[in-house]
């Protein structure tokens, strides 16, 4: 005999003390499962018997309970739950989070639990009390289903205990995660059948119209987000149809308030016959008995809402709350079919109609229908398409996972909407990304990514993030994607030499990579520039609402330009260059994210440049000098040649010192003194391209690059393919006369943008900086050999470890962006990326 | 870096013996982060000059004052190892002890003898220039001369640095010279000290004995010397500091009222009073800063509930200290939090208070991120009362004609009595708020008051 559950349950196991429910739940559920009271008991008093601790154990029973409840999770109540009261509290919690009570009664003679009791060598627990228990027991069973379980299990002896094979779990009935689609998902139908046949017919499905049948369907699954039926011309054409595939099994349908309603009809239940249900019923007056019944059962079997592709689509017809998804009650039957509501009345008589999806914060992409509107829009992974087809408007599928909206227009108005179906002036999702949430950018994060599954960014570098960010950060809509900090290469074994190629690609080379690219680096500074191919653009992408068309920011999110006109005639000059040379085009864009170095370094380390560098070496190359001076004119004391020597080298190091930063250094007064190398095209609408190798972007970019008055330049690159020693010796060379000439040095990436190797991720870049660069990294005097010995004894790994995890959450927060996910999760990311920027490193690394 | 001292009385020579170091020699002594050599580069009967120079590894001065605990580039890459600081000072006490405290074996009758003296110092870092550089020394009988550097000769344009090599010449003994030098170099340099001691104080009282008592610009020397004093209050005076903004006040005005409450002190009892007034008992500080107002509200019983929020743990920490949190009873301390927290951003914890205040907080968010705000305050919190202040453009006439000039460089915007209403006004028509505006601060007849008062009410 076979115990039959549904999957989520609660399970309330009622019997006297030694009825043998421990025993039983042991060998039914997984240890995990049960919550026991006498555990409890333990747990607050180290006794398992101790009556005081009834109290705190059953409080911690009930916590327990409640939490694994909300997370989704089988739960065993082992207790006597004797009392009325006791599993009333049991059945409140089940139904807080949709969950079915079920209930197990032990409903054993007292003859065997005393004689149980009495065999019990760790407790004797009094007869008279076991007597009592066992009456409450037997009292119990008959109201159990008023009382609220969904399903009672009663046995009377021990062999019909014995007789229990195993629990079956079965499936909840709006659990169709086996399904991964691809799926088409149509939207409020009402009874208009040719507009459905079009529409299908656009989705290149076959169909024969006459017969109802869906004839081909390519594999793929039609959903149906209810009210099939209602105040269009042919409701029971579409019925029909729907019955047909679903018996096929080739669509799924959730319930719609309207498709209840008639059911109730049919049913002879009073109901109003208006708001289009009259159109129905006169149709329906027309059919068969049969056909009617075949209905009436067809609408009585719909799901309240289904959960599909492994949990990532929930269909619903009037939305759904995240903590509803995949559970069941006739209060989820209810939200399901009207959603929310305040008891307000609009300025049309309509019930006022809250947007329940405001506060979704659910994994799943939400897709439902119901109200009408103008245009389906994406708001917090949740979307309406319902676009009011009965009405004269349009009728919509949504096509998964592409998220593909296919549309045809309404052949006439069937019935006239009280609210006007208007275009909305700001997106949802824009007026509610205006103001983000606080929980996702303080207290400590734990982000799933992509790339490295969860990564932990503690609480104290979460509040140096926010902190950061509230000061200096430019509007979070804009900031949509940070760049990771960058390692250099391990030092160089080469005398002389802090940095050298061999290092980098020998890196590489260990992590089984075959081809790596070296890109110039400019001593500019990283910045991410967006451009939108004009205001409006900007304004329908990112609806910030500040006029610009563009931003222009730095690694730390801070804008890049003080001055916003010369931002603007910045981006202007980009856009310019893009739409002349067709990128909106190519792209399917209007608007793009690049990843660049900005020219001159002063522009942006102009105070950095001359209180630092510029007053040191000219208090060195000052000092110095005197200091030189001097020495010079003292003869004849011993030991004063080495000091002599010493400190002629240093000055010389002070002027070379000099000349390093200033060859980075030129005035910026207009735009034509800026200069863009961009080296990732990073993102355009709905596509980021951390899928291309680093030639596509370089050759991509490089068309976009160069020619009169344009502020983007190529950066020079070479590629190191390692089963050809002279391509690595190539660049070996490259650095040297590139470095030779004052210049920064070079990035080395592995081909392929994002490369995982045997022990995880790899590198994203590695950095390889010229002798006369580093001077004003380490100092003026870093070369002289006893220095130079000491700095070589530097550790890599936190710089790496952050680099790492600042990559995946910059791809994570991109992704997040063109996947057209809430704001917060994306500013989250990017929060988190200035949070780790917080780790105390070494900042010479 | 380096220091040389000449003395051109005759027999010049003297000065090697008050200073303890044989003119034939290059003698070398360790000094914290380096070397300390010292070598003389003329030793005859008419001029002798000893030099001290200073080798310092930049390496090791970061791993001996890692107690900042900031992980700055600039550690790295800094003037220190080349200038004449506080570093020398120590330097000064450690290679010439005996000369320092009036001590000299062989001749010991030099040491009350003033000499003919000459300094020179490359290079010196001045902050307040040559002025500072006379204000401290031309009291003290020297003759000050210096030249001045450029930041870059390559770069004209960035001007000059404030690097100087000194020469100081008095008739003095080389006892005095030296607490001179001692004290008054770290003070030209007026960087944080390497050396920091608690007993910097009782050294400052040594080494100034007999001259800086009545030294004109006795203050501000002291006031440099244990400059590491106040650190503290200045790592915590953050973006929000309204220090700034009244420095650049009255020096604008060149007016300074000892006997008025300052101009945020009245803001904030303004404030306070408004509070009071709408019988609020749970109250938002949004902004809180290093919690003057907080203060303020504490010692009143009618607020029961406090809550102060600031984009900063660091200020938060701060104002922890400063309204005394370890010595509140359990009572006070049940009456007020802090936490970091934002305006801009959707927070429960701010829910379910009855008033709140932004004291000059939002001219420091950029203008358009304002529609977040008013999204938060009046539209999710639903606060029944909210004051705002923000400072008055117009009243910026009284005291500047340079119309951009704002009062603290963190200002995003500053807005006329006018640009205030009219957002007042937006305000009342998106939310169901009614407003009143009022003067904070005494107004000018034309200009009006310092700061603007609004406070809004739910309807």
């Amino acid at each position: 005999m076979d115990i039959k559950i549904p999957k989520l349950s609660l399970v309330v196991l009622i019997g006297a003390s030694s009825a043998g429910k421990s025993t039983l739940a042991r060998r039914l559920f997984k240890d995990t499962e049960i919550i026991s009271s006498d555990a409890c008991r333990a747990m607050v008093s180290d006794d398992e018997n101790n009556m005081d601790a009834t109290k705190d154990a059953f409080e911690l029973l009930h916590f327990m309970v409640e939490t694994r409840l909300r997370r989704g999770l089988l739960t065993v109540v082992d207790a006597t739950s004797a009392r009325i009261e006791d599993r009333a509290k049991l059945v409140a919690l089940a139904k807080k989070y949709y969950v079915m009570p079920v209930a197990i009664v032990l409903n054993l003679p007292l003859k065997i639990c005393a004689e149980r009791n009495r065999e019990r060598a760790d407790r004797n627990i009094p007869f008279e009390i076991i007597a009592n228990f066992v009456t409450l027991v037997k009292r119990a069973g008959r109201n159990l289903k008023e009382e609220g379980f969904k399903r009672v299990f009663e046995y009377r002896n021990q062999e019909q205990v014995d007789n229990i094979q195993r629990v079956f779990r079965e499936r909840m009935f709006t659990d169709r995660s086996d399904i991964t689609g691809p799926f088409d998902i149509i939207g409020d139908v009402h009874g208009c059948y040719d507009e459905l046949c079009l529409l299908l017919e656009k989705l290149d499905y076959k169909i024969d119209k006459a017969n109802y049948c869906l004839m081909e369907n390519n594999g793929r699954t039609l959903l149906f987000v209810g009210d099939l039926v209602d105040r269009g011309p042919n409701s029971a054409g579409v019925l029909r149809f729907v019955m047909n595939a679903v018996e096929a099994g080739q669509a799924l349908t959730v319930v719609g308030n309207h498709d209840n309603k008639l059911m109730r009809w049919l049913n002879g239940k009073k109901v109003e016959v208006k708001n289009g249900l009259e159109c129905t019923v006169k149709e329906m007056e027309a059919e068969s008995a049969e056909f009617k019944h075949k209905v009436e059962k067809f609408i009585f079997e719909m799901a309240s809402h289904y959960v599909l592709d492994e949990g990532r689509l929930v269909i619903a017809h009037a939305g759904i709350r995240a903590s509803m998804i995949g559970r069941a009650s006739a209060g989820i039957r209810d939200y399901c079919m009207y959603g929310e509501t305040n008891g307000e009345v609009d300025e049309f008589g309509l019930p006022v109609r809250l947007n329940w999806a405001t506060n979704y914060k659910g994994k799943a992409m939400v897709v439902f229908g119901h109200t009408p509107i103008y245009e389906p829009q994406w708001f917090n992974n949740t979307i309406d398409i319902d676009t009011g087809c009965v009405f004269g408007h349009k009728l919509t599928a949504l096509r998964y996972p592409s998220k593909e909206i296919v549309q045809v227009n309404a052949l006439a108005t069937y019935a006239v909407s009280k609210r006007p179906i208007e275009k909305p002036a700001v997106s949802m999702q824009h007026e509610h990304d205006a103001l983000l949430d606080i929980d996702t950018v303080l207290g400590k994060q734990l982000i799933s990514s992509r790339l490295m599954d969860t990564i932990t960014i503690r609480e104290g570098n979460v509040a140096a993030g926010f902190e950061t960010m509230s000061l200096f950060g430019i509007d979070p809509k804009w900031l949509i994607y940070l760049p990771p900090t960058m390692s250099p290469a391990e030092t160089s074994s080469l005398p002389g030499y802090l940095e050298y190629p061999t290092e980098a690609f020998s890196y590489y080379k260990e992590h089984g990579i075959e081809k790596v690219i070296c890109e110039e680096k400019h001593m500019g500074s990283r910045a991410v520039v967006i451009v939108c191919k004009d205001v409006a653009a900007a304004e329908a992408k990112f609806g910030v609402g500040d006029g610009k068309m563009g931003v222009c920011y730095t690694r730390t999110g801070r804008a890049f330009f003080g001055d916003e006109a010369l931002e603007q005639a910045f981006i202007r000059n980009i856009a310019g260059v893009l739409t002349e040379r067709g990128f909106w085009d190519e792209f399917h864009t209007e608007w793009v994210c690049l990843d660049a170095e900005l020219m001159p370094w002063s522009a942006k380390a102009q105070g950095l440049i001359q209180h630092q560098y510029a007053g040191t070496g000219s208090a060195a190359k000052n000092a110095l000098h005197a200091v030189n001076k001097v020495l010079s004119n003292v003869k004849d004391i011993p030991g004063i040649e080495q000091l002599q020597a010493t400190f002629t080298a240093r000055e010389s190091m002070a002027n070379q010192f000099v000349e390093a930063y200033g060859r980075y250094c030129w005035e910026v007064q207009s735009l034509a003194d800026y200069t863009l190398a961009p080296f990732h095209l990073l993102a355009t609408e709905k596509q980021t391209y951390f899928d291309k190798d680093h030639v596509w972007h370089m050759e991509t970019l490089q068309k976009y690059c160069g020619g009169e008055g344009n502020v983007m330049q190529a950066t020079a690159y070479k590629i190191v393919d390692f089963a050809d020693p002279a391509s690595e010796a190539i660049a070996t060379e490259w650095w040297l006369a590139l470095t030779a000439a004052g210049g920064e040095g070079m990035v080395v990436k592995p081909m392929q943008f994002i490369h995982r190797g045997e022990r995880g991720l790899v590198q994203p870049a590695i950095k390889i900086r010229g002798i006369e660069y580093l001077r004003i990294i380490y100092g003026l005097g870093y070369t002289e050999a006893a220095q130079l010995e000491r700095l070589k004894q530097r550790g890599l790994n936190t710089k790496r470890g952050l680099a790492l995890r600042e990559f995946s959450l910059g791809v994570e927060a991109l992704e997040r962006f063109v996947a057209g996910e809430r704001l917060t999760s994306v500013h989250q990311c990017v929060t988190a990326i200035l949070a780790l920027e917080s780790e105390p490193v070494d900042p010479r690394l | 870096m380096l220091l040389s001292i000449t003395n051109t009385r005759k027999p010049a020579t003297d000065l090697g013996f008050l200073l303890h170091k044989h003119p034939a020699k290059l003698q070398s002594v360790n000094i914290k982060s380096g070397i300390a050599h010292i070598f003389y580069s003329a030793a005859t009967e008419e001029v002798c000059t000893c030099n001290l120079l200073l080798d310092i590894d930049p390496v090791s001065l970061v791993r001996d004052h890692k107690g900042g605990g900031s992980f700055a580039l600039e550690q790295y890459v800094n003037d220190r190892p080349y200038v004449v600081s506080s570093l020398m000072s120590t330097a000064i006490t450690k290679a010439f002890t005996s000369a320092v405290n009036g001590k000299c074996k062989d001749k010991p009758e030099l040491v009350a003898m003033p000499m003919d003296l000459t300094v020179a110092l490359s290079v010196v870092p001045i902050r307040g220039g040559v002025e500072l550089l006379q204000n401290l020394f031309e009291p003290l009988g020297y003759t000050v001369k210096a030249t001045q550097y450029k930041l870059d000769e390559n770069f004209p344009e960035w001007g000059d640095s404030h690097y100087y090599t000194v020469e100081l010449q008095h008739h003095i003994t080389v006892q005095q010279l030296l607490s001179h030098l001692y004290v008054l170099i770290p003070v030209m340099d007026n960087v944080k000290h390497y050396f920091v001691n608690e007993d910097e104080v009782e050294k400052l009282l040594a080494k100034g004995e007999g001259w800086l008592e009545q030294h004109p610009f006795q203050e501000l020397i002291v006031k440099r010397y244990l400059r590491y004093r106040s650190t503290l209050l200045k790592e915590a005076n953050s973006a929000l500091d309204v220090k700034e903004e009244e420095a650049l006040v009255n020096e604008e005005s060149g007016k300074k009222d000892a006997c008025q409450p300052n101009l945020h002190d009245q803001r904030l009892a303004t404030v306070r009073d408004a509070l009071l007034a709408t019988e609020a008992s749970a109250v938002l500080d949004l902004g809180c800063g290093e919690g003057k107002l907080l203060r303020l509200l504490l010692e009143k019983r009618q607020f029961t509930r406090i809550l102060g929020i600031d984009i900063s743990l660091h200020v938060l920490n701060y104002a922890k200290r400063r309204l005394k949190f370890n010595r509140l009873s359990e009572e006070e301390l049940g009456r007020i939090t802090l936490a970091q927290g934002s305006v801009l951003y959707k927070d429960e914890r701010l829910l379910g208070y009855d008033a709140a205040a932004l004291v000059e907080v939002i001219e420091h968010l950029e203008e358009h991120r304002l529609q977040a705000l008013e999204k938060n305050l009046f539209g999710y919190l639903q606060t029944p009362h909210i004051f705002i202040t923000t400072p008055n453009k117009d009243w910026n006439n009284t005291f500047t004609e340079d119309n951009s000039k704002m009062r603290h460089t963190d200002h995003r915007f500053e807005w006329t009595r006018a640009a205030f209403a009219a957002w007042c006004e937006k305000v009342a028509t998106t939310y169901p708020y009614k407003f009143v505006i009022s003067d904070l601060g005494d107004a000018h007849e034309v200009y009006g008051a310092p700061s603007q008062l609004v406070h809004f009410t739910k309807i």
